[in-house]
This record gives structure tokens, sequence and C-alpha cells, in this order.
């Protein structure tokens, strides 16, 4: 039944070349950059899930507290929700951490009349700990506990670290609506010039008793085959950017804790699906507007 | 609708037309009965081609009713426009051939168009090119071919539906008399097998040739309306 459509829609993309071409190629590199993003998002949440993953919460310790109460201290840690383990670490222990550190400074603790390092937590959380929240909430929880004094967790950098990629996030669907109303148009435009330049044949159609469903149906599926021709294209050239990218960012950035991945078939079948609807509703605008007239 | 309706395919009752403030077509009203063989005649600019048009909605008449085998065409749909067209099938003086399908391509159109079963399509259109004598150029483009070839596929494309009106404008004008015979003789078999035909043409000897009614044009009004007996004897056909 739709095969005589498609074999037109076929012709007929063999016949105007050069303005389908156009059309493939701006719908390939609006796919690019909308998918770079989604790339991007993909492997920073992923960036972030594995400094999660290594993220611990430092609970410094106010001086000279009694045995018991440490003990009694270690147990009100141990019950909060979202603690995994803990470790008591002494001010002997981090001072010689310390040291071991800055060897090469060591005459930096020669003149201490005494340890200035305070007594401390290290405090690894459950893998269900995951949102930022979460921690932020679980070391406020420890942080309200009577003897402790400070609490630490790298909030600072990587606190700003999660704001900048939230609003990476909120910038990159912006972008993408702007893409897709910005594709949907230009290919709206481009097959408008098709059409234009078929208009004698559709005229001459119409004349001859065709309907509005036999002039459209062989432009919709052009505009189906060109989303998805611009999305396989946009993917290609994506991957092969990536390739030649992500072992530079593996080394980088987070050695053995991050692995760059592609994109995932699920999303991949999301772009492609919604590069042929971009690809449709360019020939509905126009073939709309082209065929009121 | 009474008997003496159904016998008209076409009926105009004061038509006028006008191109901004020019006038042209006033006050037309006519009958033509079914199987008729007619000719509207008249100089150039005398309102031939825009007549035609009317019938098949290429133009909206100004003011007036245009009736086509029953349907009023101020009433119609837009959606059943391609309905009225199908019964239609329409030699236009440009030939107006899709300069980028084949001469296959262009007469099965009307076929696909009007949702013919696939199977039936090549068998129709190769005995049609056939007919007209072009069953050898089914793979050529129209840019490739003669005035009178292009003149043929547009004639095979006009009878294929076997439309119940022929509308032929000036269907001889560019060609030889050989060839303007040859498109005369199809026309007339396709009035032979039921077909209402109405030739517009500024050409005598087409009418003197065949007969049949005749309507005379003058600056967008119908000058005369008369019979002239045929010349031709469709037993023979």
């Amino acid at each position: 039944m739709m095969l005589p459509f498609i074999k037109r829609a076929i012709d007929d993309i063999l016949q105007n070349r050069f303005l389908n071409f156009v059309t493939i190629i701006t719908i390939s590199l609006a796919i690019l950059i909308a998918s770079a993003f989604i790339l991007f998002f993909v492997n920073s949440s992923e960036i972030i899930n594995s400094w999660k993953r290594g993220l611990r919460i430092m609970a410094y310790l106010k001086p000279h507290i009694p045995n018991a109460d440490l003990t009694h201290l270690e147990h009100s840690i141990q019950s909060l929700d979202g603690v995994h383990t803990l470790r008591y670490i002494s001010k002997q222990e981090a001072l010689d951490r310390l040291k071991a550190q800055l060897k090469h400074q060591s005459f930096l603790f020669e003149g201490l009349p005494e340890n200035p390092l305070p007594d401390s937590f290290e405090i690894r959380m459950t893998a269900s700990t995951g949102s930022w929240q979460k921690i932020e909430s679980l070391a406020a929880q420890i942080e309200s506990l009577a003897l402790i004094e400070e609490v630490e967790y790298g909030r600072r950098w990587i606190g700003r670290f999660v704001r900048i990629i939230s609003l990476f996030r909120l910038a990159g669907y912006a972008m993408g609506a702007l893409f897709f109303v910005a594709t949907v148009f230009i290919v709206a435009n481009t097959i408008r010039l098709v059409i234009y330049s078929r208009r004698e044949e559709v005229e001459i159609m119409r004349l001859v008793g065709a309907t509005d469903r036999f002039i459209k149906l062989p432009f919709y599926i052009e505009g189906l085959i060109q989303g998805g021709l611009g999305a396989f294209i946009g993917l290609v050239m994506l991957f092969i950017s990536f390739f030649f990218i992500s072992a530079n960012i593996e080394q980088g950035i987070s050695p053995g804790l991050f692995r760059p991945q592609f994109l995932s078939a699920t999303t991949i079948g999301g772009i492609l699906l919604g590069s042929m609807l971009v690809g449709w509703l360019g020939c509905y605008i126009s073939l709309k507007q082209f065929l009121k007239a | 609708m009474d008997a003496g309706e159904k016998s008209f395919i076409i009926r105009m009752f004061h038509v006028h037309h006008n191109f901004g403030s020019k006038k042209a077509l006033i006050d037309i009203t006519l009958d033509i009965a079914k199987n008729e063989f007619v000719f509207i005649s008249g100089p150039s600019g005398a309102g031939k081609t825009t007549l035609l048009k009317l019938l098949y909605l290429g133009e909206s008449v100004s003011e007036g009713q245009v009736l086509i085998d029953g349907i009023n065409l101020s009433r119609i749909p837009r959606k059943k426009i391609p309905i009225l067209r199908r019964k239609f099938g329409i030699i236009f003086q440009d030939y107006k051939l899709i300069p980028t399908k084949s001469v296959y391509d262009n007469v099965a159109l009307v076929l696909e168009a009007a949702g013919a079963k696939r199977r039936f399509i090549p068998k129709k259109v190769k005995s049609i090119l056939r007919s007209v004598g072009m069953e050898d150029r089914l793979k050529s483009f129209p840019p490739s071919l003669s005035g009178g070839e292009q003149q043929r596929i547009a004639v095979a494309r006009a009878i294929i539906g076997d439309p119940k009106i022929i509308l032929a404008d000036e269907p001889t004008g560019s060609l030889d008399d050989e060839s303007a015979e040859a498109i005369l003789d199809l026309l007339k078999d396709a009035h032979i097998r039921g077909a209402t035909v109405i030739i517009a043409t500024h050409d005598k000897s087409l009418m003197r040739k065949t007969g049949g009614h005749v309507l005379v044009l003058r600056q967008g009004r119908i000058e005369s309306s008369a019979f002239l007996e045929k010349q031709y004897d469709a037993a023979i056909y």
C-alpha cells in the first residue's frame, strides 16, 4: 500500500539531490550539536557519580574527648542513615599522614610545640546516598552532634561543580528546544524550496484528480528519510569525535574511576525518532502553507 | 432534478468571470448534453480557455452557477474537487506533462491518483500508449519528444481514466496536418465510446471535418450556438 509512495519519495530525493543534500546536512549538524550536549550530560553525570562513590565525610572532633564518649559518638554516627563505614583517625595518625604527604617540606613541622590537628572520623557513605542533597543532609546531622567541631566533605568545589552542571543542563534543555524549533524551520524552508521547484508537478497532479493525501504522502516520507539520514550522519560524526577524544578525557579527568561512554541504544533511538519528527514536521508546515495557497 | 436535467452533463447559468476589472466572460448560459461533441470557437482572447477552466475549477466563477454532472461547483467542498476532476480528461494547450517523469509515469499518474489497482496499471498504460502510437517511447521523458508526440501523450493521459468529459484546449494548434488528424481521430474515438468532448479552437477546418455543436465566443459573450452535421460515421470506428 505504502510501497508506491516510498518509491516516489526516493525518486523525488534522487531528482532533487542538491536541495535534499542541504536539508540532510542541516539536520545532521543540528543533531551533532544537540547529541554532543546529551553526551556531555551523560558523562558529566557519570563523573559526578564516580566522585560521589569516592566521597567521604571528615568529622573533626572537639579536643580532649574521653574514650567512653568517643565510643558513644562512634555508635551515634554509625546509626545514621546513609553511613556505610567509619574509621577513627587520631590526631597523631593525621599528623603522620600529613608529614608523609609533605615529606619534602617536613621542616615545617619541626618547631611545632604541640600537634595542631584534631582527632577525626573518616565516614564513607552507602551507595544509596547518591544525591547531593542526601550527602548535605547527612553531613548536617553529623555536624549537629555535640562532640563534633566541624565537618568537611569537599562541598565547596563539588557543590560548585554540581551547580555548574545543573546550569549546563538547564542551558542544554533551552538550547535543545531552540535547536529543535530552528531545525524545524530550516527544514520547512528547505522543503518549501523543494516543493516550489516542483510546484508545476504538484499543480498537474491536482488537475488530474490527485487528492492532497496522494500529493503529501511522498513528501512526508521524504521528510522522515531526511530526518533519519540526518540523524545517522550526525551520530556517526559524533561517534568519530568521541572515539578520538575519549581516551584523552579518560586520562585527564579521573583515571580508574571514570570511563567515558557513548550514548545508550535507547538514547540513539530517541535521537533518531526525534530527528525523523523534525523532518516530518518541517514537511507538514511547508505543505500546509503550500497546498492552502 | 427532472428528466430534462439528467441528459445535460454541463449547465451554466448566467456565468460571469472577471480578472480584476477585466471581464473575461459575460452572462454565459449554456447546456451541453451527454456525449455531445462541442467546439468552442472564437478569436484569441474571446474567453475560450477561461470557459474550460471554469468547468474543472481551474478558476472559480465570479457570478452565476455551473453544474457538472449534477454537481453545483459553487457548493462543492474542497475535499470533493479531486473527484470532480476525475470526471474530466484535460488536454492542455501547453500539454502540462511533468518533464522529470517518464512518458509511462505521466500517463500512469491519472490511474495512480484515482487509486486504481496497481496490477492493472501497466497493462492499461501500455494499451493506451499503443492506441496513440507511442508504445515504444514509454521510457522517454517529455523534453526529448516532439510537439506532436507530447500532444499524443497528453491525449493518452486525458483518455486513460475513461473520463465522462474530455476538454481539449487548442489540441491541434501547433501540429502539422497529419499529427492534427491523428489527435482528432483519438478524440472522435473517445466520443464514440461515450465521452462528451469539448474542444476550444479557432481552427474552422477542424469543425468542418468533424461537425457537432459549435459555440462561438466573442469578447466574453456567446455570439452564436449552432449544430453542424457530423462528417464522420460513428459506425466505422
